[in-house]
């Protein structure tokens, strides 16, 4: 059943790890929501131009490479700038290199103007209820 | 004898093909100079009167007479879309396809200050894109209100958000806009989908274009003035390529077309990677596609060719040219109708003319990029892999009349210096020596065996 709700998603920057990606669009489409994958290997602008041209509710950005800081940098403004306001961001993965404190790194991304940043090993079922919260259709 | 009558009112020329049906082969042809701002049959009686002469005689009943035409400017267009990379560039591909000169690429939402300038752009068709269906359709909602108030007499073909249709054809309707809703050009992120469209603009062009030009009057005579010529031309690059019911075609294709204004490239090609591991990227490609360059051309464009180009790159052709390039691509441009004569004239045209084919062909085709890893390197590519085409065909006047099309031609292969650019890398070297192709194109509409058998046979090894 569609719930009627469009989430872009897709991995970003020079980050080619494919497989995480694929088990995402599953498990969104399984709860319903119109999935636009923009896959591997994404610049900004591609969510975003995405984003714009589908109307949609949400953001999910991947990192696994461990550079998802860099990449991330600016994405809020660059969406506030596409005429994106308030559009819900969210980023997961593997996000930055070897073990660093989690509540600081989450903070860093929530700075950055992510609603939410999930540590690694975060089951996307997690997530996927946190976005039905945040649309508010659950 | 049964014959056929191919008719391409150009810009400059309206040229004659005579095709005999019996032994598919060329009658004959006749160019003389296109009159259409006095009376289109003036120039076609002339150029039809050296067609009979050239035929001699024989006793010929042309059973069909059909024409394309780019006379008048050609068809101008102007695209509308959303984002530029995604349903403003679909439209504009749309378009290009469908023969037309892009006047202007517009994006987002509209405002008064575009639409002025659109008017003034005087364009015969405006194709209005934007958003993916179900997605966004603010946009082309906004742009269909504004065009509904100040543009009430250019037809507009409508290819967006089909979640949109309805409020726009109330829009239109009680603004007594002439428009055709036909399928989105993008109706998924980065899935194009451009034949629709193409159809459409083809029948207003049919319908509409052909009396506001004033050649009305040549249907009297021919059965129809069918598609612009650049559409003539990709029709038959897809015969040629595809085959037809009967008769295999010759494979993927690039042909280029150097002119005095514009260099035009279109490929029949599916353009996938042709290497394993690459990761495809961006707005998917039209299998028949065309890019038009204005700013690469021999004579009109002489300058803003030395200008995408630069004194070295052309001189790369041409090492020991005795021309200033800059004073010389000025020249021509001054002197549109200059023919070379000299030998070092002729090699200055030639070199021109490899810049254009180089310069076009790498906006025409995909790129691949690199990004490295401690496992190697990986590769993600956006656009065209051209690699294993295995044909490019060189027409137009510039490439039939000259010495060397081959070496003009090999200017667009792939190149170990610039190895970003997917050109293609072996393939068979062919001439339009008798420029039949856009001839072709219309042939192909109702006898395409014939169309393809006499392509193979007259489209020769450079
Ligand atoms: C397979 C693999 C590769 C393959 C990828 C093949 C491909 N095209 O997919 C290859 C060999 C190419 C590769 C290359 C590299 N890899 Co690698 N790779 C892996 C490996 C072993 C498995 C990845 C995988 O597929 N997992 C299975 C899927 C299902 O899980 P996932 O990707 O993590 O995704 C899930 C979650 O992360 C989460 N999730 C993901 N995104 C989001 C987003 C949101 C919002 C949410 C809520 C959840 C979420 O949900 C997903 C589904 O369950 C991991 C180690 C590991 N076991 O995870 C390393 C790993 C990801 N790679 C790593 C590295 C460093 C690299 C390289 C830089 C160099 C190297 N050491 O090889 C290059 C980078 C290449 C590039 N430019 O991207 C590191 C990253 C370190 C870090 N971030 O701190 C890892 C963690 C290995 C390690 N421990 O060092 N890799």
């Amino acid at each position: 059943m569609q719930n009627g709700k469009t989430v872009v998603i897709g991995v970003i920057g020079a980050d080619c790890h494919a497989v995480g990606n694929k088990i995402i669009e599953h498990a969104l489409k399984e709860n319903g929501f119109n999935v636009v994958n923009i896959g591997v290997l994404s610049p900004q602008e591609d969510f975003i131009n995405a984003a714009i041209e589908t109307n949609a509710d949400a953001i999910l950005v991947s990192s696994l490479y461990g550079h998802g800081e860099i990449d991330c940098r600016g994405f809020r403004e660059k969406c506030d700038e596409a005429g994106l306001k308030g559009i819900i961001l969210y980023v997961g993965g593997n996000l930055v290199v070897g073990k660093q404190d989690w509540k600081e790194v989450e903070k860093r991304f929530l700075d950055m103007g992510f609603n939410r940043a999930y540590p690694p090993g975060t089951d996307i079922n997690i997530s996927i209820k946190d976005l039905k919260k945040d649309l508010g259709i659950e | 004898m049964d014959a056929i009558l191919l008719i391409d009112f150009g810009s400059t020329y309206t040229k004659l093909t005579a095709i005999d049906i019996e032994n598919e082969e060329i009658l004959a042809t006749a160019k003389d100079l296109t009159t259409v701002n006095t009376d289109i049959m003036i120039g076609f009686n002339k150029a039809y009167e050296k067609l009979i002469q050239n035929i001699g005689n024989k006793e010929v009943n042309f059973v069909k007479k059909l024409a394309c035409s780019s006379a008048a400017g050609g068809l101008k267009m102007v695209a509308i879309g959303l984002v530029p990379e995604l349903t403003a560039e679909a439209a504009k591909r749309a378009a290009l396809g469908a023969g037309a000169r892009i006047l202007g690429v517009y994006s987002y939402e509209l405002n008064k200050h575009e639409i002025d300038e659109i008017i003034s752009k005087k364009p015969d068709i405006i194709l209005l894109a934007g958003g993916t269906n179900g997605g966004n359709k603010d946009c082309i909602i906004h742009n269909a209100k504004l065009i509904a108030e100040h543009i009430k007499d250019v037809p507009i073909v409508v290819a967006g958000n089909k979640n949109a249709n309805d409020e726009i054809e109330e829009i239109f309707n009680n603004a007594g806009v002439f428009y055709k809703i036909t399928e989105n050009v993008m109706p998924k992120l980065n899935t194009i989908n451009v034949e629709p469209a193409r159809e459409v603009i083809r029948s207003i062009f049919m319908q509409k274009i052909i009396e506001a030009k004033g050649m009305k009057k040549a249907e009297n005579f021919i059965n129809g003035i069918l598609m612009p010529t650049p559409a003539a031309v990709l029709k038959a690059a897809k015969v040629l390529a595809d085959g037809s019911d009967k008769e295999e075609g010759i494979g993927e294709l690039v042909i280029i077309d150097i002119g005095g204004a514009t260099t035009d490239v279109h490929s029949i090609a599916k353009g996938d990677p042709s290497k394993p591991g690459v990761t495809l990227r961006g707005l998917q490609e039209p299998y028949a596609k065309r890019t038009v360059e204005g700013d690469l051309g021999m004579r009109v464009s002489a300058i803003s060719l030395f200008e995408a180009s630069g004194t070295r790159r052309i001189k790369k052709y041409a090492p020991n040219t005795p021309f200033d390039v800059e004073e010389r691509c000025k020249f021509l441009q001054q002197n549109v109708n200059i023919i070379p004569q000299t030998d070092e004239e002729y090699e200055f045209d030639e070199a021109m003319g490899m810049v254009a084919t180089e310069i076009a062909m790498e906006r025409h085709v995909g790129t691949i990029e690199s990004v490295y890893t401690p496992m190697g390197i990986i590769y993600s590519q956006v656009g065209k892999d051209l690699l294993n085409v295995k044909n490019i065909i060189g027409t137009g006047g510039v490439l039939v009349h000259s010495r060397n099309p081959e070496k003009i031609l090999r200017a667009g292969l792939f190149n170990m210096e610039t190895p970003n650019y997917l050109k293609p890398t072996n393939p068979n070297i062919l001439v339009d020596k008798k420029y039949i192709l856009s001839a072709m194109g219309l042939l192909s509409e109702e006898y395409p065996d014939m169309a393809v058998r006499i392509m193979k046979k007259y489209i020769v090894k450079a």
